[in-house]
């Protein structure tokens, strides 16, 4: 086991590139005993599968109050994430290879995610992190990591352009080799946050 | 030539020299084709008329699937975006799509402006309050959802979603992968690309210059690298490639069996005079066949030009009787005529019995085979008969042919021991027939294509990679102008919605969707209430929602405009790929319009064709017709191969009668039937052993080897004045089977399946016809003990 060795830098404080000067910087001094992306996403790639409940709280600029959701996660290495929804209205979203599903009033909504580039990259941002893939992260965002292996926060900014008139960050915390919450900031100021529980059986 | 030739013969060769010259005019006012026209019924029903005009022009036949195969996966898709790029300028092709977003920004334009004429939800209960409030509510549900990033920027203006609505019909369809930025297919191994032709695919040449096109835009591509492979397929490529295909190898059949004849004359006659007279026969039998096909049909197929290479061999059988036959050394026509004229006319008049009965065939093809082999062999027969006589020099003679003659005779006076083995061949044939009898003929349409296998693989690899649409099951309806065809067509498409629900259907298209009828645009126009009436009833709707009435402003100016914008016309279609699909969709002929509603099955299933009509019965519309095309086609080819056994078994009977009534014996009749059949039988059972599943041109050519095969045995039965078979006979029997199997033969190496069937027939079948009516000839008379 390797020791965290690095402060806490609090949230507020921070700016992406200081936390990204930071993380380069300390895992060059310190090596490979420290923790770092490549570790995180190791052991986010030890996770063939699993199984969540979720409660994600919205807010929309357009709507006069948060809604909430909730529901069920489930998901499978290396790219088939299912997301469904049971309150307060049933909905399945089911990601699986470059193809997105959405399940809704009966009706069957197919869309190939390379025709929506921004929906991709923000689904692709959930599915990378589960899957501890690097490459496919990194091919849309800048990474930052912060923290230590038992309490980390990767934030993920985008590169392109067009990206970034949709999304401003994805912030996504965990635990060891847990997500445990995922906050999106959208360019418009709207935002979600989606808090996560491993259930009991994987 | 100083022998004074009869008056009658002078008359003779004056007609002839008449009649080649008359040929020749109608020939070269004809028409050649190689299209599918001669696959297709002269009398069609309506369905098979459908099934015409999809396969000529409909929507599908004008459908160019394109890959890029080899070199690396950048290059494919930078290749796949250059060729389209030149191509979208090419006025010859009205689509030219490879996932890249041309159309898109247009085709949503499009579409969101006219999101309240094309929405099939604009109705007055969805304005009011109520219906309001169940929309709204819906979309921020939707908002709230995972796909609520796609509809945010539209809910100010589209708060009851008609735009989802609309993207979501048009994206029903299967797209495939994109890879940098362009199609690729499920494996990744090669770039796709769909284009559509202006012009309709049965032009084979506007189809062979896309392909040229094609072909050219991928050669001087930026990215053109060596390694990079261009294939195409389609139904216009098909075509083009059938053509390419019949006219290459009739081509080239028509050179290598003439000169194999020639040949084989020239060994056999050792004269050059010989030669050149004997052509003659054949060369006036071509051209009357063809004037007879162009003056019967208007327009002569390549397959029947082909076929017509084949019949050289017989047409030049009946010059060899005559110079072979001849008493050597003598100038002996008229003595020829005498003693062999009424065999060889029993043998032409069995012949034209056979194939008589392929007139009356529906199917074209076969009615053209049948005329051109009568019209051929009668003037061969006539020609060797009326006008070689008089035009042979005087002393002509050929190169004694009387030692191979002896030698035959020999042969054949012992080939009678071998008729207990030919009767154990023939039941070992009749057990091989029976245990092939449900596989012995192939009743598919596309046997007759001749487009090679490999082809057709690639087409159906494309084709599912691509997820093209096949086009099988249609509802056509037909009316007299467009409004009423388009009206119709949404009549049609509520019959058909309860049938997708119920999962009878997996979906279907309409013209209607992207045009509708006025009718219907003045409905949904008139739903929408005045803006100060909306107004009230938004508010009244968001009362309990979560939303600020300020913020629909831009959807009640929106809807102020739709009530008053201009119907849409076909021409506000322009530009958009929607365009390409109403221009297939919705069709005009004369003075009638067609819309034409395909169905696609769920996935691995054929659609229950009852309860589609059972729908259609429900919209009252009389001339609404579900047609499977699949069906209809191999119904039709079905029909004539069904067709074709009967006339043939037909052609089989009249040939019985007339030997019956020539030769007066039924025994006789049966030494004559017997080899025949036994070669028929043989050679369908070596097919069969083969693998070879029978057509139609396997049926025509047994008949071929029915009327060929008759001579043989004709000429075994004729007996001279001394009881016994001339050597010489033997020794003309033996060439013209030669040239003969040289015809036909050749045929067999064919790849264009119709004549390869031909060939493969009737090379052997003669050769078995001759050996067996040996067989099965009547022993000299024995000297009596």
């Amino acid at each position: 086991m390797t020791k965290p060795c690095f402060v806490h830098v609090p949230n507020s404080f921070r700016s992406q590139l200081l936390g990204l000067m930071l993380v380069t910087l300390l895992s060059s001094v310190s090596h490979a005993a420290d923790w770092d992306i490549d570790q995180l996403m190791q052991s986010l790639a030890q996770t063939r599968s699993g199984h969540a409940s979720f409660v994600e709280k919205k807010s929309i600029a357009m709507l006069d109050k948060p809604i909430e959701s909730s529901g069920e996660l489930f998901y499978s290495a290396p790219d088939r994430l299912e997301k469904r929804t049971l309150k307060p209205k049933p909905e399945t979203m089911l990601l699986d290879r470059g193809i997105l599903t959405i399940e809704r009033d009966r009706q069957k909504h197919r869309l190939q995610l390379q025709g929506y580039p921004e929906l991709a990259a923000f689904i692709d941002s959930i599915r990378g992190t589960l899957a501890g893939d690097r490459k496919a992260l990194e091919r849309t965002y800048q990474l930052s990591l912060q923290g230590d292996m038992h309490s980390w926060m990767l934030l993920l900014v985008p590169i392109d352009d067009k990206m970034k008139k949709v999304v401003q960050r994805i912030n996504i915390y965990g635990v060891n080799d847990e997500v445990r919450s995922i906050e999106v900031m959208q360019a418009d100021g709207d935002s979600s946050l989606m808090t996560i529980e491993k259930s009991a059986t994987p | 030539m100083n022998s004074p030739a009869p008056k009658r013969g002078l008359i003779a060769i004056a007609v002839w020299l008449v009649f080649l010259l008359v040929c020749a005019v109608i020939i070269s006012r004809s028409q050649f084709t190689t299209d599918l026209s001669a696959f297709l019924p002269r009398t069609p029903t309506a369905e098979q008329q459908l099934l015409m005009d999809q396969l000529r022009d409909g929507l599908v036949s004008r459908l160019i699937l394109v890959g890029i195969e080899g070199a690396d996966v950048p290059t494919r898709a930078r290749l796949s975006q250059e060729i389209a790029q030149r191509l979208r300028s090419n006025p010859a092709f009205v689509a030219v799509n490879n996932g890249e977003p041309v159309n898109t920004e247009r085709d949503r334009a499009f579409l969101f402006n006219n999101r309240y004429l094309l929405s099939p939800a604009v109705t007055a209960e969805r304005f009011s309050v109520d219906g309001l409030h169940a929309a709204l509510s819906d979309s921020i549900d939707l908002l709230a959802s995972s796909a609520g990033l796609l509809v945010k920027s539209l809910l100010p203006h589209d708060p009851t979603g008609e735009m989802v609505q609309l993207l979501d019909q048009v994206n029903n369809g299967n797209h495939p992968q994109l890879v940098d930025g362009a199609w690729a297919s499920h494996d990744g191994a090669s770039a796709l690309m769909l284009l559509q032709t202006r012009a309709s695919g049965a032009d084979i040449d506007a189809q062979q210059q896309a392909m040229a096109a094609i072909r050219l835009a991928f050669d001087q591509a930026p990215s053109a690298s060596p390694a990079a492979r261009l294939v195409m397929t389609g139904p216009g490529v098909f075509s083009v490639l059938s053509r390419n295909s019949i006219k290459s190898q009739v081509t080239r059949l028509s050179i290598i069996s003439s000169a194999l004849i020639a040949a084989l004359l020239l060994l056999v006659y050792r004269s050059f005079t010989a030669l050149a007279l004997g052509l003659l026969p054949v060369i006036s039998a071509a051209l009357a066949g063809i004037a007879a096909v162009s003056l019967g049909f208007g327009v002569v197929h390549g397959i029947t030009l082909g076929f017509g290479t084949a019949l050289i061999g017989e047409a030049v059988d009946y010059s060899i009787y005559l110079f072979v036959q001849s008493e050597h050394g003598t100038n002996d026509g008229q003595g020829w005529i005498a003693r062999f004229w009424p065999t060889i006319r029993l043998g032409v008049l069995t012949s034209v019995f056979g194939f008589a009965a392929l007139l009356l065939s529906g199917f074209p093809g076969l009615a053209q085979l049948g005329l051109y082999s009568i019209a051929g062999l009668v003037t061969a027969a006539a020609v060797t008969r009326f006008v070689l006589p008089g035009l042979l020099p005087a002393g002509f003679s050929i190169h004694d042919v009387s030692t191979i003659g002896l030698r035959l005779s020999r042969l054949a006076q012992r080939a009678a021991a071998l008729r207990w083995g030919v009767a154990a061949l023939l039941l070992v044939a009749c057990v091989i027939l029976y245990s092939h009898r449900t596989t012995l003929w192939n009743h598919e349409l596309a046997s007759l294509s001749p487009v090679s296998a490999s082809d057709l693989a690639l087409d159906a690899r494309l084709r599912a990679d691509m997820g093209a649409p096949d086009v099988r099951y249609l509802v056509v309806v037909s009316a007299a102008s467009r409004e009423s065809a388009l009206g119709a067509a949404e009549q049609v498409s509520m019959a058909l919605r309860p049938l997708v629900e119920q999962g009878v259907l997996a979906g279907f298209e309409s013209p209607s969707r992207y045009l509708p009828s006025a009718a219907t645009q003045q409905a949904r126009q008139a739903s929408l209430p005045a803006p100060a009436v909306l107004q009230a009833r938004l508010q009244q709707a968001i009362k309990d929602l979560p939303v600020r009435p300020q913020l629909f402003t831009p959807f009640l100016d929106d809807v102020a405009t739709a009530r008053s914008q201009p119907l849409l016309q076909p021409v506000d279609l322009q530009h958009t790929s929607m365009a390409m699909a109403v221009d297939a969709l919705l069709i005009q002929q004369d003075q009638h319009w067609s819309a034409l509603l395909p169905l696609s099955a769920t996935d691995g299933n054929s659609i229950d064709a009852t309860r589609v009509r059972a729908a259609l019965k429900t919209t009252g519309l009389a001339n609404a017709l579900f047609v499977d095309l699949k069906a209809v086609s191999n119904n039709l080819y079905s029909g004539y191969l069904n067709e074709a056994i009967l006339l043939s078994l037909g052609g089989l009977v009249a040939i019985v009668g007339l030997l019956l009534v020539a030769l007066r014996s039924p025994l006789r009749l049966l030494r004559i039937i017997a080899p025949l059949a036994a070669a028929v039988l043989t050679v369908t059972a070596g097919l069969a052993v083969f693998g070879q599943q029978l057509i139609i041109l396997h049926l025509v050519g047994l008949l071929l080897v029915v009327a060929i095969g008759s001579n043989y045995a004709l000429f075994f039965d004729r007996r001279d004045s001394n009881g016994a078979i001339l050597p010489r006979t033997y020794a003309s029997l033996l060439f013209a089977n030669m040239t003969t199997v040289a015809g036909f033969g050749l045929l067999a190496f064919s790849s264009v399946p119709v004549l390869q069937a031909l060939g493969a027939t009737v090379a052997p079948g003669v050769i078995l016809a001759l050996i067996f009516s040996a067989i099965f000839a009547r022993q000299p008379d024995a000297p009596a003990h």
